[in-house]
């Protein structure tokens, strides 16, 4: 898939696509008694640490607990760099 | 050997549970088993008008429990099949009167009349819905592929699951292909990968089921219809056998839809 049309995609998500990830993230409150402004300050940490050493994609970060709890942490590089000064 | 006792529920209502029960019931007593279908609704009871068998109550759960009948008095035999019966909720008491006790009681005698006792829950989490799974040996989760109805299914999971009952399986219903293929509706995929539990069936949306609650005829008595079809793959696989899943998202290419309509087959 060309860079393009990815950015498309992203700007685009089916409204399946966005209901899945509304469902996802709400059921890690439900399962867990975790608030959602607690997960944002959670992403918000992982994107701080992470970013030191690579450049991550915030707006894809993808928070998931399964339902034998596993929380699964998805989160992409952004394209050009897997590089980053470590600091 | 004893009867199995499979208790339908969501937690969300309006998601067809009744509908699914009834219907589960009719395929089930049609493949020559002996079921019972019971509403576990006290008060918002509605199984027996979507059965068509609501003039013909003369006790119900209540009376049952509350030693006014024995059970075989309060159990309605559904003509339009050999072994079908129906024990109905009480209209106007309310979720108070029977406790969980009384049901594993009530299942217990049904475990040893029948070989299915299918046992429709309420909505909801509390008392009610407790009363339902009580004496279940199984439990069925219906849910349709909205977020709200999936997000619920989810909670009932879990308290399941903190009873014991195992994680359940799962019925995805009123699935609208057309919608899934646009990207605008939760797939049967992505509803499985939520809710991690097995799957047990997929019934398409279909006009026909309306028709027939209508009618008080349960859609597996006039088998054509998609979703009939759909129900009877469930009723099968409950019993054991290994049918494929239904699969209304990938089968229809334009080629293959415009061969159906030459054909005119469903």
């Amino acid at each position: 898939m060309s860079a393009i049309a990815k950015l498309f995609k992203r700007k685009q998500p089916t409204s399946s696509q966005v209901a899945k990830e509304r469902l996802q993230l709400v059921l890690i409150h439900d399962r867990v008694k975790l608030s959602p402004d607690v997960l944002e300050r959670i992403k918000d940490d992982l994107v701080t640490t992470i970013s030191k050493y690579l450049d991550i994609d915030r707006e894809g970060l993808q928070i998931t607990l399964t339902q034998n709890k596993r929380l699964i942490v998805d989160m992409p590089l952004r394209e050009r760099s897997a590089r980053k000064r470590s600091g | 050997m004893p009867g199995k006792v499979i208790t339908i529920t969501s937690g969300k209502g309006g998601v067809g549970k009744t509908t699914v029960t009834a219907n589960l019931g009719m395929a089930l007593a049609q493949h020559g088993q002996r079921v019972a279908v019971v509403d576990a609704d006290i008060g918002l009871r509605n199984l027996d008008v979507v059965m068509g068998l609501e003039n013909r109550i003369v006790y119900d759960l209540v009376d049952v429990v509350e030693g006014i009948c024995r059970l075989r008095q309060a159990l309605i035999r559904d003509r339009r099949v050999n072994e079908l019966y129906l024990l109905p909720a009480a209209q106007t008491r309310d979720k108070t009167a029977v406790s969980p006790a009384d049901m594993i009681q009530v299942c217990e005698q049904l475990r040893r009349e029948f070989d299915y006792a299918l046992i429709d829950s309420p909505a909801g989490i509390e008392q009610g819905f407790q009363n339902a799974v009580a004496g279940a040996d199984e439990v069925i989760i219906v849910t349709t592929p909205e977020v709200s109805a999936v997000r619920d299914a989810d909670r009932i999971i879990g308290l399941i699951e903190a009873q014991e009952k195992g994680p359940g399986s799962l019925i995805i219903n009123r699935l609208k292909p057309d919608m899934v293929r646009r990207g605008d509706m939760l797939s049967t995929e992505d509803v499985v990968e939520i809710l991690a539990i097995k799957l047990l069936g997929i019934i398409p949306e279909d006009e026909a089921i309306v028709i027939s609650t209508n009618r008080g005829t349960p859609i597996v008595l006039d088998g054509r219809s998609p979703a009939a079809q759909a129900l009877d793959n469930i009723a099968r696989r409950i019993m054991g056998e290994d049918i494929p899943m239904y699969q209304p998202a990938r089968e229809e290419g334009f080629f293959s839809r415009l061969a159906r309509m030459v054909r005119g087959g469903d």
